[in-house]
């Protein structure tokens, strides 16, 4: 696009380098299953990445191991310029946050949604008691345009889902992060409000110059909100570059093959039928 | 022979439960002619699925047929007895293949048992001789490869195939009568893009081959819709928003819901991306307990005038009858 001058200049805030994910199985006969092969790939401050490919390609193994939450096999992950192993776990997850697939297993459903948000506030070096805390609640959820009054006091089954997912962007803010890795966050939603969650990452980056991995099978979806974009395959990166190249000028034949099995709105396909 | 495949009239279709009366589906009327692909489109809670399930003919325990006819072939499904609906409807004339139907395959039977099952039970006669074995396999075989899978996966168990392999199957099994009417509600959903493509590709193969007649798909993916079908229909709080040609509905909305509904979607575009800005739809769907009073869209609707809160609007028809939308802006236009 026409700020790719503009981006080289961003400082990267996540890098990956050969990252390599395999998963054993059995004692004696061991069964060797690849997550991720030699995955590696930047994302800069104020960028939204899209990490498109089929189910089983690998794009949540690489998520799993940005958040911590299994160990690479080998290959280096650094945020700001450090290991990510290298921060306290407390520290690590003020800056870098998830937003997942069903936003309701996020919830607590006995609790109200308030205890979410409170919660948010332990990761806070600062401790804000009373009207303070209030007035920065509903100002970030202002930004995100939820209503504090529609939201809070209520249970998760009383909202639905985009306000849900909004909500959890809405908490991760309040933390602070600059890194939101969001894995599927829309396939749960309803097409008539996915777009206010899309609109809603692509103002929060122009504003708040937030990064985002945004984990996707919805190739329609990764062109809209994203700047660059990466194709897994079977664990590997078969090809990545801007969105407007690798989408409209596919190089590698996977790529090709997946585009071309992509149902489109405005075009049928013309080998059907 | 009728002239339409399936025929419904005045449909109404209420749950009732301790929750209350939902009114699922309130009034729908329309008709597919043979040979064509229906699309059936709208948001979760619009009454998709409720409408698959009543033209299937066995509503779930809660769903009750509350008035309006169906007919199936000619055929009123909720007149006849339910043993005359069972050899006359759902073995000859029409298959339904429900929401995750891939889960209904027998895990601890390879699918060749399956199917001899499925044979036994509509001929009325088990599959027991190995001459009748290996002529139900063969038939078998003949039939999967049409859908583009291959003989060895009939000796296979469910949790071997992958789910787009299990898909087929399951349509394999429903349409090996060919049935003139195949329903079948959100195959696609679970499926990634290459295998919904070959799903896709399997059912216009299906019907071209004239193993099935005409189909009624229900998916809340416009784009897939697209690609297949001739009719498209939105629901939206159990009544029919907008009927007519599938390329026309996307490219020229006459509801306001359907118009919104395709602003909404991020669509891969392979000529590079879209720069106007998608739009969500505010509110959600109304509780159909107590449905809004006169457009059950008003509420949410950004044209919503004093008539729409009050009465509601009828089908406004266009183009002899092809295009058809029930929203009070239509009516000073209606040719």
């Amino acid at each position: 696009m026409a700020d790719d001058s503009k981006n080289v200049d961003k400082e990267i805030i996540l890098s990956c380098d050969n990252l390599t994910k395999t998963y054993t199985s059995g004692l004696i006969r061991t069964k060797t299953v690849i997550g991720a092969k030699d995955a590696s790939f930047d994302i800069k401050r104020g960028e939204i990445v899209a990490l498109a490919g089929e189910s089983g390609s690998g794009k949540s193994t690489i998520a799993k191991m940005i958040l911590r939450l299994i160990e690479p096999t080998s290959g280096k992950i650094c945020f700001n310029g450090k290991d990510i192993h290298s921060y306290r776990i407390r520290e690590y997850y003020k800056w870098v946050q998830a937003i997942f697939q069903d936003p309701y297993s996020a919830f607590n459903p006995f609790y109200k949604v308030d205890h979410v948000i409170n919660r948010a506030f332990g990761l806070r070096e600062d401790r804000l008691e009373g009207s303070e805390k209030k007035e920065l609640i509903e100002s970030t959820f202002m930004s995100i345009g939820l209503n504090t009054d529609e939201v809070l006091g209520r249970y998760p089954h009383e909202l639905s889902g985009g306000q849900m997912q909004r909500l959890l962007i809405g908490r991760s803010l309040l933390i602070g992060s600059q890194l939101l890795i969001a894995d599927e966050p829309t396939s749960m939603i309803d097409a008539s409000t996915r777009a206010g969650v899309l609109n809603l990452l692509l103002t929060l980056k122009e504003e708040k110059g937030l990064s985002v991995l945004f984990i996707t099978h919805d190739i329609g979806q990764a062109q809209y909100v994203s700047e660059r974009v990466l194709i897994m395959k079977e664990g590997e990166i078969v090809e990545q570059g801007s969105v407007h190249d690798v989408f409209t000028n596919p190089k590698h034949s996977y790529t090709q093959e997946l585009l071309g099995a992509v149902p489109s709105l405005y075009e049928k396909w013309d080998d059907v039928a | 022979m009728a002239k339409h495949i399936l025929e419904v009239e005045d449909l109404k279709g209420y749950y009732r439960g301790v929750f209350g009366v939902v009114r699922a589906i309130d009034g729908v009327s329309f008709s597919l002619d043979r040979g064509k692909i229906m699309g059936i489109a709208g948001e979760s809670g619009g009454g998709k699925s409720t409408l698959a399930q009543l033209v299937s003919g066995s509503p779930p325990p809660l769903l009750h047929h509350e008035g309006g006819r169906i007919l199936v072939d000619g055929i009123d499904i909720y007149s006849i007895d339910p043993e005359e609906l069972r050899t006359e409807v759902k073995c000859k004339r029409m298959s339904y293949v429900p929401q995750a139907s891939m889960e209904s395959l027998n895990p601890v039977k390879r699918i060749r048992d399956f199917i001899f099952d499925v044979v036994g039970q509509r001929t009325g006669k088990r599959v027991v001789s190995k001459e009748r074995k290996k002529e139900v396999l063969r038939m078998a075989t003949d039939h999967i490869k049409t859908l583009g899978l291959d003989r060895p996966v009939l000796d296979r168990y469910p949790h071997e195939l992958s789910g787009g392999m299990k898909q087929r199957v399951v349509i394999a099994i429903s349409t090996l009568w060919n049935p003139k009417l195949l329903v079948i509600d959100e195959p696609t959903s679970a499926l990634d893009v290459t295998s919904q493509k070959r799903m896709i590709k399997a059912l216009l193969n299906l019907k071209q081959l004239g193993v099935i007649e005409s189909i009624l798909y229900i998916s809340h993916d416009l784009t897939s819709l697209r690609q297949l079908c001739d009719v498209c229909m939105v629901m939206y709080g159990g009544k029919i928003a907008e009927i007519g040609n599938m390329d026309e509905t996307i490219n020229d909305p006459l509801h306001p819901y359907s118009r919104l509904l395709t602003a909404a979607i991020a669509s891969y575009d392979s000529k590079g991306k879209r720069l106007q800005e998608l739009k969500s739809i505010p509110g959600s769907p109304p509780d159909l307990r107590t449905p809004p009073t006169g457009c059950r869209f008003h509420p949410r609707c950004p044209h919503a005038m004093d008539i729409c809160r009050t009465k509601e609007p009828p089908m406004f028809m266009f183009k002899e009858g092809e295009r058809g939308a029930s929203c009070w802006l239509l009516d000073s236009k209606e040719a």
